[in-house]
């Protein structure tokens, strides 16, 4: 009933009632199945009383348990998080100012720019992984640092290849700016940083939101680039997560993997909402 | 009240200004705008005239001459130090503040205390009728509304000279018209010199003492309205201002201080000249006639006036008045303006009839550019 019968009424679908047509409400249904039902089972399979992933056999805890008490994990965690937050930060500050320098200006090589700045983007992972293991080891990159400078290499490897969907973000927000805004503020006595603090950048905080969640979740499941780059002191997450999956898929991993799920969502649901506050 | 208040709030001295090699925006422009008048700039887009305020708020930098407000040069002035304030066409009002901010920005910029900031506001607000609207956002405001806060966020400066562009052009055709009317008692108000950019010749004619007719960046005319209506200098600005029939003749001679002047079809009539010298005035040259000042009848009038036949070729109602749309023996093209002055009789007008159209030698305005 419900999502099925739309077609068998005696209620006539009207020629633009789409979401009425059956075949359309198959396909809705079958996208939301292979969407969410793995993420639903790694859900639900974190609570099974069971060492193999295949049967259900009770709920319990334990492995919640286990996994915090996995010192390696934890690490692996906490330098996600660190490496995830300070490029987020980062990549947030250079994507607002490239943005406003190719929304703002027009200087020789805007063009040649904008394209430089697009290439991380469309660049394969792998190869930017292969480039950054050999930039890092050809200029000799201390590996043997105190915790958290070790991860030094890591994050500027994120940041590199945040900062441009940052700035995209950004500069599509930017784009809509009406110009006179910014002339109202000038026109009222605001000099060029009191325009920006109190009209530009509060207009720019949607994307601002937006693009710092891009990077942060960016640099949170990046797998490829981080390998390449991570050293055995400074294991990630996905890093990590990889390394326990070749042994055996564990009631561990979906545990973590859980929590991970959790903390995204909730920070895309703060972001929203923040969004939504800020929206003119 | 001061000795300098008979000079110009604001001098405009042979102002150029060029958009790279080939466009002139603004061609050598020399007016004076007077202390406390209602100044419009009118003329069709593209015309310079929004390119002109701009330069006298600042956002635009004259490639060649000078502006002067109130006597103190505006070269080397960023638009945040001009003593002048600005109504935007897309009233720009901040759309993350509320109206109360709005209103505040230019006093909490400038650092008015924070009590008096309190005071002004509600103040400000009250006089553009937006008193108590201080919490809202611009998002739950109507357009005329968020009007009146981008004219309070202005005025609250208390500028030597409001600016405003296109302000009325984003509004329906009522609250047009009243806005027309509230503007023009705001002014009286406050006091301050209004300089308007518009490209609807009704509301500058409505609301302006005075008025610049700008065409390819130049100033054609500059007139107070009645004067530009009845006496435009040159064709330009009497077929831009109102409506118009030209007749395109020769002058063929003097009769007293009548200029006679050869219309084909017409023959020999005499036309009015306001002030110069008739018989400076010779070669080709143009008849204007305004569209309410021709006379309709059935029969050919005997009273003296300039008449010609034509055939009604099309008749357009408009309640108050019909535009009646005749072509003459010559093929030109005429246009009469019919008041419905009572709900029943009046001419019948069909198409295809022929009536006579008639006007007093004072009513023909001689063009001679």
């Amino acid at each position: 009933m419900g999502l099925f019968n739309g077609g068998k009424r005696a209620i006539q679908i009207g020629p633009l009632e789409y979401n009425k047509r059956l075949s359309f409400r198959l396909i809705f249904f079958v996208t939301l199945v292979f969407l969410y039902t793995p993420i639903l089972t790694l859900i639900a399979f974190s609570f099974n009383d069971s060492r193999r992933n295949i049967v259900w056999r009770g709920f319990t805890l334990k492995y919640y348990e286990k996994a915090m008490d996995n010192d390696s994990l934890i690490q692996a965690f906490t330098n996600s998080m660190t490496i995830a937050l300070i490029s987020t930060i980062v990549s947030v500050i250079l994507g607002a100012m490239v943005a406003i320098a190719l929304w703002r200006f027009r200087f020789p090589g805007k063009a040649s720019l904008e394209g430089a700045m697009a290439l991380p983007i469309v660049i394969p992972e792998i190869c930017m992984g292969v480039a950054m293991l050999a930039f890092f080891s050809r200029v000799g990159y201390p590996t043997n640092m105190p915790w958290p400078l070790n991860l030094g290499a890591i994050t500027v490897a994120h940041i590199s290849f945040s900062f441009p969907f940052a700035a995209m973000i950004i500069r599509a927000r930017l784009a809509n700016f009406n110009r006179e805004q910014e002339e109202a503020a000038k026109d009222l006595g605001a000099n060029e940083w009191e325009t920006y603090r109190d009209v530009v950048i509060p207009y720019m905080r949607p994307g601002l939101l937006a693009g710092g969640l891009l990077a942060f979740t960016l640099s949170l499941d990046d797998f490829v680039i981080t390998f390449f780059t991570a050293g055995p002191e400074t294991v990630t997450f996905p890093v990590k997560v990889y390394s326990m999956v070749r042994f055996s898929v564990t009631p561990e991993i979906n545990a973590a993997s859980t929590v991970l799920i959790v903390i995204t969502i909730a920070l895309t649901v703060i972001a929203t909402l923040m969004q939504n506050r800020a929206k003119p | 009240m001061t000795d300098n208040d008979s000079a110009p709030i604001i001098s405009i001295k042979n102002i150029t200004k060029r958009f790279g090699a080939e466009v002139v925006a603004v061609d050598d422009v020399d007016l004076d705008i007077r202390r406390g008048e209602f100044f419009a700039l009118l003329g069709p887009s593209g015309c310079g005239k929004t390119t002109l305020l701009r330069m006298i708020a600042g956002f635009e930098v004259p490639s060649a001459g000078q502006i002067l407000i109130d006597g103190q040069d505006m070269a080397s002035v960023p638009p945040n130090r001009r003593p002048v304030n600005m109504v935007f066409q897309s009233y720009a009002v901040f759309p993350h503040m509320t109206v109360f901010d709005n209103v505040a920005y230019g006093l909490k910029i400038a650092g008015v205390a924070g009590d008096e900031i309190a005071q002004r506001v509600p103040e400000a607000l009250e006089l553009v009728k937006l008193g108590g609207y201080g919490p809202r956002k611009p998002d739950q405001l109507s357009g005329g509304q968020r009007q009146r806060v981008a004219l309070a966020r202005a005025l609250i400066k208390r500028p030597k000279v409001l600016l405003l562009d296109e302000p009325l052009s984003a509004l329906d055709a009522k609250l047009r018209e009243a806005m027309q009317l509230e503007l023009v008692h705001l002014q009286e108000t406050v006091g301050i010199t209004f300089v308007i950019v518009t490209h609807d010749q009704q509301e500058a004619l409505s609301m302006a003492n005075r008025i610049a007719v700008m065409e390819d960046g130049k100033v054609r005319q500059l007139a107070p309205p009645a004067e530009l209506y009845e006496n435009p200098n040159c064709r330009f600005v009497a077929d831009f201002i109102g409506k118009m029939n030209l007749f395109e003749g020769k002058v063929s001679g003097l009769d007293g201080d009548r200029v006679l002047i050869d219309i084909e079809g017409l023959g020999q009539i005499p036309a009015a000249v306001s002030a110069s010298n008739p018989s400076e005035i010779r070669g080709e040259v143009g008849l204007a006639v305004r569209p309410e000042k021709m006379r309709l009848s059935g029969e050919q009038p005997t009273d003296g006036a300039i008449s010609l036949s034509g055939v009604v070729s099309e008749v357009a109602y408009y309640g108050d008045v019909s535009f009646v749309f005749l072509r003459d023996s010559a093929g030109r093209n005429l246009s009469a303006h019919m008041q419905n002055a009572s709900r029943h009789g009046g001419l019948p007008l069909k198409v295809g009839e022929r009536l006579w159209c008639s006007w007093e030698p004072n009513d023909g305005i001689i063009l001679t550019a």
